[in-house]
């Protein structure tokens, strides 16, 4: 592990902003904390660096503690949320700033700060000011700033934050390609499952000041490990009684659970559904167009249920009755979730193979 | 004592700190203490001298009512002053803006003579009013002209963000539902600006009652008349009476520091109130 | 239509009007006084021996409050609001009191320390140490007047402006000094040219602290106001009026000197903070 985090506490006041945290990160990946605001990620990040001091707990970064090691002796990049640029000075000098500090010779400074802009696209705009610069823009200097020392942790806090939703997509590419090109241990804090599934390797999900899982964006979309963690990623309707659908009728325990909306297919009344036993009779809700396929909410059972809709097919419209199986969904039972699969799923897929 | 939570990484915060606080307690706290037990030491019966002496009580009406009137007056015309220099734009706009804060530059004992020959019976303004057999020099409304002058820069520098920050759009959605440019004023900006009116009115009416220079001038100081409570200070110190000089300065710095207290109350339930 | 032309310019001519017989023609009657007995006497008065002494005395009590309240105005500034401590709203009150406090109070209470009447009296009398009636005394009292003033400024300014570019660089391993000179200067240092100014203008001109604690000692404790004051009380009208016009020639001066660097600083916000 490169990163470690080991039983660490943090209140403030009242407000526990982390419960006996841990977690190690291995060397070489980009990390996210990913959370509700105020669930303690940032408070989490800013232990790391050093900003905050955790009321109990040991940090060790590359097999050190470092919990009494001052932040500017840690060797950590820190991208701050609004980049904190420093506005009277030009992007060479907020570039060349750690090196500075650190004496490196002049010489030392301006090639490796060239080297950086080279990197970052920013070649000729080094004499420019903050304030002469675009978001995408700031934050790549505050990027080239944080890793002019050669750190081999980068901490970013609500990197794409401030940044609009079409940059936002290209920044989230580059960030994560330059941080495997460079050989950088990455850590970044985001409220935005899209940050955090597209450009991170794992993700750390906290809730409450706990973590709630850890794992790559696949296996939090496809095993999560709580019922927060099944709810705040990807897509989902949570289900009161999920006993009440076909199929499922003996799931165990409580009965409440989620289903997202690629669970459900819908089949329009002009279809002809062969196993009628397995499908639940719908009432279409609404229907909202997403580009590449319709977004349909159907009323089951006095239940409401997500489901996607393919364009090819058959139009439908609110009011609509249609008919709808539900392959597979989340059931919650305390702080354990199961994935539950329709009990007539074969027999469903075997007499449908040709219906569409 | 407990370990703060936030780590200072910014450095010098033990240095800045102990500068800060030496500086404050060899300046204003060990300063005030001293007054505070010198205005005790006499006991009450210093205190009733100051509270009771009819000519203490009349420097205070002096003192009060003059700065009052004073406040009130640059109220009307600092409320012009700052609409006109932040709404129009006309030749010799950027120079009387400058002057407004003239007040502050120019020394207070020049000013007091200034006003003094200005308003004396033999002055340029002054003999004007004589004719009409008004006496303004000498009299109260001597003190209060030397208030005006002095207190001015508050109220227009108070109102002038206040109306620079209020977004021209509100006065146009007023319009756009017909309101009349007196009702949009009266109901759209001048609440608005009441909290600012209402801090300067405070700094200007503390800010006079404890002038001294610009006022002793034209005051004519006759006791119970034109005897502003600051002269009733420096006169009993130079009986050598220091507890009554005692008791009296701190009367003042009572209704000063009530006065500031009231300021912070209307900022803070300004801020709040535009906040939420 | 003609209701728009007018209110607009019966105010201008209100402002104008007000502007021009308070604060305008004070300062001419100033001039035409000073000079009303010629040139020659104008002369006399600046150069008389007395003035030039009240001059030095007055320079050096307004170098002595800048050097003092800038100093204490930078570390106030950092230290509150850098950092997060208990009583900082307790000291940020001690630091606004001079404001609160009447002139001829703030000298009567440099009286009470250092007077006949202190604790402290035997002490300095015994060591021959003069502070009240003396020059320590002038300087003491205008230090205080203008205590806030440069801290008063820099506070509102720092803390609108947050800690993240002094964490940055405090996180990079830069040290006290560069973090000062090179992050958070540059974003003070029209603020802090413009509430000196203000301090000097308020130094040069303070009167009822200084009289309280000069006992008017011609010659030796004199300030130029207080010559002022002595020369008027004396019915050196000229002589009065003559030493006036330094003093509204540096007030003037010193409005110029603030409405430039406001400019200035006002430029430069429109080009770096955006």
């Amino acid at each position: 592990m490169y990163v470690e985090l080991q039983n660490i506490n943090k209140a403030f006041g009242d407000v526990h902003a982390a419960r006996n945290v841990g977690f190690g990160i291995v060397r070489g990946v980009l990390a996210a904390l990913l959370g509700p605001s105020g669930s303690g990620k940032t408070t989490i990040l800013r232990m790391i660096a050093g900003l905050e001091r955790p009321d109990s707990g040991d940090i060790f970064i590359d097999g050190a503690r470092v919990n009494d090691v001052d932040p500017g002796r840690r060797g950590i990049g820190f991208v701050f949320q609004n980049y904190a640029l420093f506005r009277y000075m030009t992007v060479f000098d907020n570039i060349a700033f750690g090196l500075i500090v650190q004496k490196e010779p002049a010489e030392t400074v301006r090639s490796r700060v060239f080297e950086l802009l080279a990197l970052i696209g920013m070649e000729g705009m080094e004499k420019r000011y903050p304030a002469q610069l675009s978001g995408g823009q700031k934050q790549r200097v505050a990027f080239a700033r944080a890793l002019a020392p050669n750190p081999k942790l980068l901490l970013l806090d609500e990197p794409f934050a401030a940044i609009d939703a079409k940059v936002r997509k290209e920044l989230r590419v580059w960030l994560r390609d330059m941080i495997h090109r460079l050989d950088v241990t990455g850590i970044f804090v985001t409220h935005d499952q899209e940050d955090a599934v597209e450009t991170a390797d794992e993700i750390i999900v906290t809730n409450n000041g706990r973590i709630e899982q850890k794992g790559s964006p696949q296996m939090l979309y496809k095993a999560p490990a709580t019922p927060f963690v099944t709810s705040f990623i990807g897509n989902s309707a949570p289900l009161e009684n999920y006993k009440r659908l076909k199929g499922f009728e003996n799931g165990s325990g409580a009965a409440t659970g989620v289903v997202r909306p690629e669970f459900v297919k819908i089949y329009p009344a002009v279809d002809g559904i062969t196993y009628e036993n397995s499908v639940e009779d719908a009432v279409v809700e609404d229907t909202a167009f997403r580009g590449t396929h319709w977004e349909v909410t159907l009323k089951i059972k006095n239940m409401t249920l997500p489901a996607r809709y393919s364009l090819e097919k058959a139009p439908i419209a609110a009011g609509d009755r249609v008919k709808a199986f539900v392959y597979r969904l989340y059931a919650f039972d305390g702080d354990n979730v199961t994935l539950l699969e329709n009990r007539n799923l074969d027999t469903h897929n075997g007499a449908n193979r040709y219906s569409i | 004592m407990k370990r703060h939570s936030a780590k200072r990484i910014i450095p010098g915060f033990g240095i800045s700190l102990g500068l800060t606080t030496s500086f404050v307690s060899m300046i204003v706290l060990i300063p005030m203490l001293f007054l505070a037990v010198q205005s005790t030491d006499a006991g009450w019966s210093g205190f009733r001298q100051a509270l009771s002496d009819p000519r203490i009580l009349a420097g205070y009406e002096v003192s009060f009512l003059c700065s009052f009137a004073a406040a009130g007056v640059n109220c009307v015309f600092g409320l012009i002053l700052a609409w006109v220099l932040t709404r129009y734009r006309f030749p010799g706009r950027r120079l009387i803006d400058g002057l407004i804060e003239l007040p502050f530059a120019l020394p207070t004992a020049v000013a007091g003579i200034a006003l003094t020959a200005l308003y004396s019976d033999k002055g340029w303004i002054g003999s004007a009013f004589a004719a009409m057999g008004i006496k303004i020099a000498y009299t109260r409304a001597g003190i209060i002209i030397a208030m005006t002058f002095i207190t001015l820069p508050f109220i227009v520098r108070t109102i002038q963000p206040v109306l620079e920050q209020l977004d021209g759009a509100y006065e146009e959605a007023g319009r756009m539902l017909g309101a009349s440019r007196g009702r949009i004023f009266r109901k759209i900006i001048l609440p608005e600006l009441t909290p600012a009116v209402l801090t300067g009115f405070g700094l200007a009416f503390a800010r006079a009652l404890g002038e001294y220079g610009s006022v002793v001038f034209i005051a004519g100081n006759m006791p119970f008349k034109t005897e502003i409570a600051p002269l009733l200070i420096m006169s009993k110190l130079e009986q050598f009476s220091y507890d009554e000089s005692a008791a009296i300065a701190l009367v003042m710095l009572v209704v000063s520091f009530t006065v500031m207290f009231g300021i912070n109350c209307v900022q803070s339930g300004a801020a709040s109130f535009s906040k939420g | 239509m003609r209701k728009e032309v007018w209110i607009p310019c019966l105010l201008i001519a209100v402002s104008v009007l007000f502007v021009g017989v308070m604060l305008v023609l004070p300062l001419v009657v100033v001039l035409t006084e000073a000079f009303s007995s010629g040139l020659n006497a104008f002369l006399r008065a600046v150069t008389d021996p007395y003035t030039i002494k009240a001059m030095r005395l007055t320079l050096t009590a307004t170098v002595a409050a800048v050097l003092i309240n800038t100093l204490f105005g930078l570390t106030a500034a950092w230290a509150v609001t850098r950092f997060s401590f208990r009583g900082k709203g307790i000291l940020s009150t001690l630091i606004d009191i001079p404001f609160a406090v009447s002139p001829v109070i703030a000298g009567l209470v440099f009286i009470l320390i250092f007077g006949r009447i202190s604790p402290l009296h035997p002490f300095l009398d015994a060591l021959d140490i003069k502070i009240v009636f003396a020059e320590p005394g002038i300087i003491l009292a205008t230090v205080f007047v203008t205590f806030p003033f440069v801290a008063r400024e820099l506070i509102p300014m720092l803390e609108a402006r947050g800690t993240d570019e002094e964490q940055a660089a405090a996180l990079m391993g830069a040290g006290f000094v560069t973090i000062f000179r090179r992050v958070t200067f540059p974003h003070i240092r029209w603020a802090l040219l413009y509430s000196v100014i203000l301090c000097a203008a308020r130094a040069i001109g303070e009167f009822g602290a200084v009289s309280v604690v000069s006992g008017h000692l011609r010659g030796k404790t004199n300030t130029l106001p207080l010559h002022v004051e002595i020369l008027y009380s004396e019915y050196q009208f000229t002589a009065a009026f003559a030493v006036s016009a330094i003093l509204a020639a540096a007030a003037v001066l010193i409005l110029t000197a603030r409405n430039i660097v406001e400019h200035l600083a006002h430029k430069e916000d429109d080009f770096n903070v955006r």
